[in-house]
């Protein structure tokens, strides 16, 4: 079931007269409707199931009642300019946001058709299931071993230390770093380069088997070579978890992510099957920003 | 003029060569077109000026203040006739003494021979004639050269880069300063030190368990030989401060990670201060504190539990002395714990830990290095405390480990050596020195340490 929402539209700027990056938020105000997202933000099998979610920085509202839903072993790219509330609406699925004090979130957020806000609502648990990976790498001033090991050990998921073992080969080998790591497992992890920390990263969030892996601009701080290997690896993980990646690429988007989100000053303006997106996308803001006229 | 006075008078030009080299440089700007027409801003100018009048006049008068003792002195004693030159220094200072007080007017000029009289009237004159001469040769070099400063300004003279180089001599001359008294302080511990050893053997100060420095002030006193073993100090020091870290480590540890992780901002902004008030009080308040309050108490739960314990016991002071150092330990703990990046919290809290997970696993190991450090130096702080043991743990060098009893430091032990009168070269006083050196070096040694383990967390993030 596709919600189609109208495009609703006044005075449009023309294309054509837009030669600079639009610069003003007034004239996209003006063609977004708050809650009306064009697109298929819907899914027939949702992982998670988001209605009228609204995320306000003590009165400063970052996100305007969004409804999306994430299917189920899907890979979703958010996309959008800076500061438009991608990330903030990232760290709602891992309740991330409740260590900064005067964030709040409104409407509600299912995993699995329980509420993720819900006071009673074990924080521990919903993060062993939804993991996450960071802009900048940032593993534990630890060995790799005890990186990886980390979760697994808190949430006590081996019972012997062979099974320790085992999950770190295989959590490492998942995130192809294992041949690399394999001879020197008792190394500080903080003198590996960016791009095998990432994937350190990634290894240590899928070590505790999370049904859902969040990536907040994983390649950001990668340089292309590395940026291949963690989009390779995306593409591999999809197989079995669901991942929510959000990224100022839109090439990584197009590459790695079944739908892309465009999200717009705190709006999810369109959601769609990623290559509709990139080819033929129903709003106008979403074209003006992959075709690069601002963002 | 007194010197001071002239050191105030020199101020007060510099402050007018300021204002003359800024009023100069902007007359000259003007028909130019403006301030931007000058190299630098007219402020360099005037800082300038200030600097050309007022540092050869201070050197000037530093110079002078410095010398013009000595140098009057041999004027004098060289003036002297035949019969009374002095031989050696010690009649020569002798000799000076006398004739300054008679010049100062402490001795009647008639008590004392004719030549020393009229040396006395000698240096009086000297004297007078010194202050005349150093006072117009500051106020002129200040005018002289504050004037040639001034006369130089030129719209194209850069001001800016020469007022940034002599203010850079500036700073390192204080940072000198610094540096050449803790220096000078090494020497004369380590002086007396040396003079300390010539009577009393190294081993025996260094070996001793017994403490007791009473030694005859005069040859025909009857009074004890005198013991200077350090051992019973220096395990009363550690006593106590072992005492005061069991206290300050654990509460001010969980505190600053109670206040870094757990409170709220509103939380955080009232406790912290207040906490760190506790470093604001002054330890002889403290010091009665332990001494009137927790002795006693000490003394009369202990009683109450029918074991013996002294009304001044090592346990009181090295209790309070704990609740001084927590605002140390928790300051210095709560600054290493935030300097662990945030993105560390992140990952572990995303990984499922909660957040005392967090801080066990993650944030605590990583600030280990850092917090040790602080330890290091509030341990420092806590072997050189004073006050509060003289009051609340007595003065008794007993060897012992039992807290109950009671012990005595080091620093007490110097306080008590140097205070009333006392023959200065004496083994009790010098002893004094000794102890203080064996302080220096242990505290330094802990500096060290610390330092080293701080720098050594400096290199994880970076």
């Amino acid at each position: 079931m596709n919600s189609v929402n109208t495009t609703i539209t006044s005075e449009v700027t023309q294309p054509d007269e837009v030669a600079v990056p639009v610069q003003e938020s007034k004239p996209a105000e003006t063609i977004i409707e708050e809650g009306k997202t064009v697109g298929k933000p819907y899914s027939d099998d949702p992982k998670f199931k988001l209605r009228d979610v609204e995320v306000f920085y003590g009165d400063a509202p970052a996100i305007k009642k969004i409804s999306l839903d994430i299917g189920r072993n899907e890979v979703i790219a958010f996309i959008g300019p800076s500061g438009c509330g991608k990330s903030t609406f990232l760290r709602c699925l891992n309740r991330m946001n409740d260590s900064i004090d005067i964030c709040r979130v409104k409407g509600s957020l299912q995993l699995d058709d329980h509420d993720i806000y819900d006071p009673k609502r074990d924080v521990v648990e919903l993060r062993a299931r939804v993991g996450m990976v960071f802009q900048k790498p940032n593993p534990f001033p630890k060995s790799i071993y005890d990186n990886v090991a980390y979760g697994p050990r808190i949430h006590g998921l081996a019972n012997r230390k062979s099974d320790l073992d085992e999950i770190v080969e295989n959590s490492l080998r998942k995130a192809g770093l294992w041949e690399e790591v394999k001879d020197r497992l008792d190394a500080n992890a903080t003198g590996m380069s960016g791009g095998q920390q990432q994937r350190l990263c990634i290894a240590r969030a899928i070590a505790v088997s999370p049904e859902v892996v969040l990536m907040d601009e994983p390649c950001s701080a990668l340089d292309p070579i590395a940026t291949a290997k963690v989009e390779e690896l995306i593409a591999e993980l999809s197989e079995s978890y669901t991942i929510v990646i959000v990224t100022h690429s839109m090439q990584q988007a197009a590459r790695v992510s079944h739908r892309t989100a465009y999200f717009h000053l705190g709006h999810l303006v369109e959601v769609n099957e990623t290559n509709k997106v990139f080819t033929s996308p129903e709003h106008e803001l979403t074209e003006s920003y992959i075709t690069g006229r601002f963002g | 003029m007194q010197p001071a006075n002239l050191l105030l008078l020199t101020l007060v030009l510099a402050i007018v060569a300021y204002w003359l080299g800024y009023a100069r440089s902007r007359s000259l700007a003007m028909p130019l077109g403006g301030i931007r027409h000058l190299k630098s801003l007219p402020f360099y100018y005037g800082a300038r000026a200030a600097l050309w009048s007022g540092i050869p006049a201070l050197i000037v008068l530093g110079l002078w203040a410095a010398f013009q003792g000595k140098v009057i002195q041999m004027i004098v004693i060289g003036g002297l006739p035949e019969g009374i030159i002095p031989a050696t220094d010690g009649e020569a200072s002798l000799l000076l003494s006398k004739i300054s007080n008679v010049a100062s007017g402490a001795l009647p000029p008639g008590f004392v021979e004719a030549p020393i009289a009229e040396a006395a009237e000698r240096l009086q004159a000297l004297r007078t004639q010194s202050r005349f001469l150093m006072s117009g040769l500051v106020i002129s070099v200040a005018v002289l050269a504050g004037f040639l400063g001034w006369l130089r300004i030129r719209p194209r003279l850069n001001a800016r880069s020469q007022v940034e180089s002599i203010l850079k001599w500036v700073f390192f001359a204080c940072a000198a300063l610094a540096i050449l008294t803790t220096v000078g302080i090494i020497f004369s511990v380590a002086f007396e030190t040396f003079r300390f050893f010539g009577k009393v053997p190294f081993t025996e100060f260094i070996f001793g368990s017994h403490w007791s420095p009473q030694t005859a002030l005069r040859a025909d006193q009857v009074a004890s030989q005198g013991a200077f073993g350090m051992i019973p100090l220096f395990t009363g020091t550690l006593l106590i401060s072992a005492i005061a870290m069991v206290v300050a480590v654990p509460v001010g540890l969980l505190s600053a990670i109670y206040l870094s992780e757990y409170a709220g901002r509103k939380v955080r902004g009232v406790v912290k201060p207040l906490l760190e008030m506790l470093a604001g009080i002054p330890t002889v308040v403290y010091g009665f504190f332990a001494a009137l309050t927790v002795a006693p108490f000490i003394s009369d739960l202990a009683a109450s539990m029918g074991i013996e314990a002294s009304s001044q016991s090592a346990l009181a002071a090295g209790a309070v002395m704990g609740i001084m150092i927590i605002p140390f330990v928790s300051s210095l703990s709560d600054d290493v714990i935030n300097a662990v990046p945030q993105a560390m919290r992140d990952g572990s809290l995303a990984l499922g830990a909660t957040q005392s997970e967090t801080m066990k696993k993650v944030i605590f190991p990583a600030a280990l290095p850092g917090i040790m450090g602080g330890i290091l130096l509030a341990v420092s702080r806590a072997i050189g405390e004073t006050m509060i043991v003289v009051m609340a743990a007595g003065l008794a060098a007993n060897l012992t480990a039992n807290p109950l009893e009671t012990v005595t430091t080091v620093t007490v032990q110097i306080v008590t050596l140097l205070t009333g009168d006392q023959e200065f070269d004496s083994a009790k006083t010098l002893a004094a020195f000794a102890l203080g050196a064996m302080l220096f070096l242990a505290t330094l040694l802990l500096n060290v340490i610390a330092l080293k383990i701080v720098r050594k967390y400096r290199e994880q993030y970076d």
